[in-house]
């Protein structure tokens, strides 16, 4: 897919994300915003999934066959959801019921709600690049030659578990596994650096042996190319990280640069703020 | 495991460095490609079973029962329990009687914590033979499973062609004075305990619940409006356990005097085995002094 048409869709995804936060005054915008560009080209252009003879995607919990995607940092759930049901694994319209009572899209995803699309519940930190390693064994022993991608927080990388699968994954040398760090810099207590330093990701990351690769996570074209290398290096030993450089908020002028909007929901005025800034490509759910 | 490597090609198995211990090495000969060792690193563990469920697969973890229950409890909670995927969790070592390694080690809580996650079946069975027809039979059940063992060498006294019924109590002494519900190792203790009490003038009904969760609340019921007072008996605590269930369950439907056999809000500590059962109250001297003293409720 064309980078211009991944940048009309995330334009529209970044309208839903805000759009959903807004409407239920709850949710975490920042994260989400920042990380639409990778979770667009990897649900439009990049992953291979499942479909019918018309071309439509369906889902079944697992996913044999297809390549897989779990969200460890399950906080931009909006993201998610948003990216779900535009590449068609439910209707658009159940965004408006994100967050609010008798939904299938929670505050964070999961998979107790039979919602299409979501393979594992997550929020609780650190769990995701596990799951995803377990996944990716899974299609190994099945001889399945697809490939599972796992995308997790800077953040989240205090957690101690996220420690335990960096190194299990070499060592078992899972390399049909795509993993995503999104470096934004930000965390709920403020800036990563001062809440807790993650000092050298890459150097850390490839002392446990792992094929690391950088990319500019808000840039559609460096995006399609660092995907395309890192998908030509798969089933070499190794498995990938991409630390991913965010802004959180990305997008939208005043969400930007700040750990502000990593929780908060904007009032009225803001999201009209917002929405000027963001074309509607799609129609609005 | 030797068995399911044999019968059951989707059954996978981890471990976290204590192969010898869960006795995996018949596992792990004939199959090891669907053998994951994952190191000191239980959390991990718990996340990569959940995601090997995806594709068919049968994750059997396996751990000592305070790093896989307590350690890990929030993933179980999130990426087992609450995403609702097919691992069974198997620990050895769990309660006082592993002895001399002393209270780091020996969990009293772990069937607590499980049986509170929705959705989950917790399994304690009382002897060798039973360990393995309940290994057997969770594969064949679909959703997360706890199976909780101790680690001393207990009497087999179970058949060892028996079918195991997950939630099915099974009744090993009839009676009419006193219901004595046992799970795990206790089991055999309570048989120990409705021998003295038979000796005493005293005709103890034992019923064997190694399903914790879900309860066979049918038999439990029958047994108690004939004999009208009941004692649990297992190693754990008094909160959380099987007493507890027992408790909620008749509390709300049969109202019964009741005591409990188990551990009253404490840690354990170094000692064999036989003595830490002792000095806990947690052997058949200990039933049949409760088996009196509820008897005398009535």
């Amino acid at each position: 897919m064309q980078t211009q048409e991944i940048q009309k869709i995330s334009s529209q995804v970044r309208r839903d994300i805000l759009r959903m936060v807004h409407a239920c005054q709850s949710g975490h915008p920042g994260g989400s915003l920042g990380c639409t560009d990778l979770l667009v080209d990897l649900y439009f252009s990049t992953m291979n999934l499942k479909t019918d003879a018309a071309g439509k995607v369906v889902f079944d919990m697992d996913g044999t066959n297809e390549d897989l995607f779990f969200l460890s940092n399950g906080h931009i759930s909006p993201l998610i959801y948003s990216v779900l049901a535009r590449r068609g694994y439910f209707a658009t319209s159940e965004l408006a019921s994100f967050r609010k009572i008798n939904t299938r899209l929670q505050g964070h995803p999961t998979p107790h709600e039979h919602l299409e699309g979501i393979r594992i519940a997550s929020g609780s930190l650190g769990q995701g690049l596990s799951v995803a390693i377990g996944a990716a064994q899974a299609k190994k022993l099945n001889g399945d030659k697809s490939t599972v991608y796992c995308l997790m927080g800077d953040g989240e990388q205090n957690e101690g578990q996220v420690w335990e699968a960096a190194m299990y994954a070499p060592h078992h040398k899972v390399d049909n596994l795509i993993a995503f760090i999104d470096e934004n810099g930000q965390q709920i207590d403020g800036p990563t650096e001062k809440v807790m330093s993650n000092r050298d990701l890459q150097a850390k990351y490839e002392a446990f042996g792992w094929n690391v690769m950088r990319m500019d996570g808000n840039n559609a074209e460096d995006i399609q190319n660092t995907l395309i290398k890192a998908k030509a290096a798969l089933g070499n030993g190794s498995p990938i990280m991409i630390i991913m450089k965010t802004e959180m908020g990305a997008g939208v002028d005043f969400m930007m640069y700040s750990h502000k909007w990593h929780g908060v929901a904007p009032n009225d005025q803001q999201l009209q703020d917002a929405l000027a800034q963001l074309e509607e490509t799609l129609g609005d759910y | 495991m030797e068995y399911l490597s044999q019968h059951n090609p989707k059954v996978v198995a981890l471990c976290a460095d204590l192969i010898g211990s869960l006795k995996l090495e018949g596992f792990i000969k004939n199959s090891p490609e669907r053998f994951f060792q994952t190191g000191i690193a239980e959390a991990n563990m718990i996340g990569i079973s959940a995601g090997l469920t995806l594709g068919g697969f049968i994750p059997f973890a396996t751990t000592f029962a305070n790093f896989g229950t307590g350690r890990v409890y929030d993933q179980i909670r999130q990426s087992v329990a609450y995403s609702g995927k097919n691992v069974k969790i198997c620990c050895s070592h769990a309660g006082l009687t592993l002895g001399e390694d002393g209270a780091t080690h020996q969990i009293l809580e772990d069937i607590g914590l499980m049986k509170m996650l929705p959705g989950m079946v917790v399994i304690n069975p009382c002897d060798y033979n039973q360990t393995k027809a309940a290994t057997i039979a969770i594969a064949d059940y679909e959703g997360p499973v706890y199976l909780r063992f101790g680690r001393p060498v207990v009497p087999v006294f179970t058949p060892e062609d028996q079918k195991f019924e997950i939630g099915k109590a099974l009744h090993l002494v009839e009676g009419k004075d006193v219901t004595i519900l046992a799970t795990g190792h206790l089991v055999w203790e309570a048989i120990q305990a409705a021998e003295a009490l038979l000796e005493k003038g005293i005709n103890a009904e034992v019923i064997n619940i190694h399903t914790i969760k879900p309860l066979d609340v049918q038999a439990i019921l029958a047994s108690v409006k004939k004999t009208g007072c009941v004692v649990t008996a297992e190693e754990h605590q008094y909160n959380g356990g099987l007493g507890d269930s027992v408790a909620q369950y008749l509390a709300m439907n049969h109202p019964t005097p009741m005591e409990f056999v188990g551990v009253n809000d404490s840690f354990g500590e170094s000692g064999k085995p036989a003595e830490l059962m002792e000095k806990y109250g947690l052997n058949a001297n200990a039933i049949v002094e409760k088996a009196i003293k509820v008897m005398a409720r009535k």
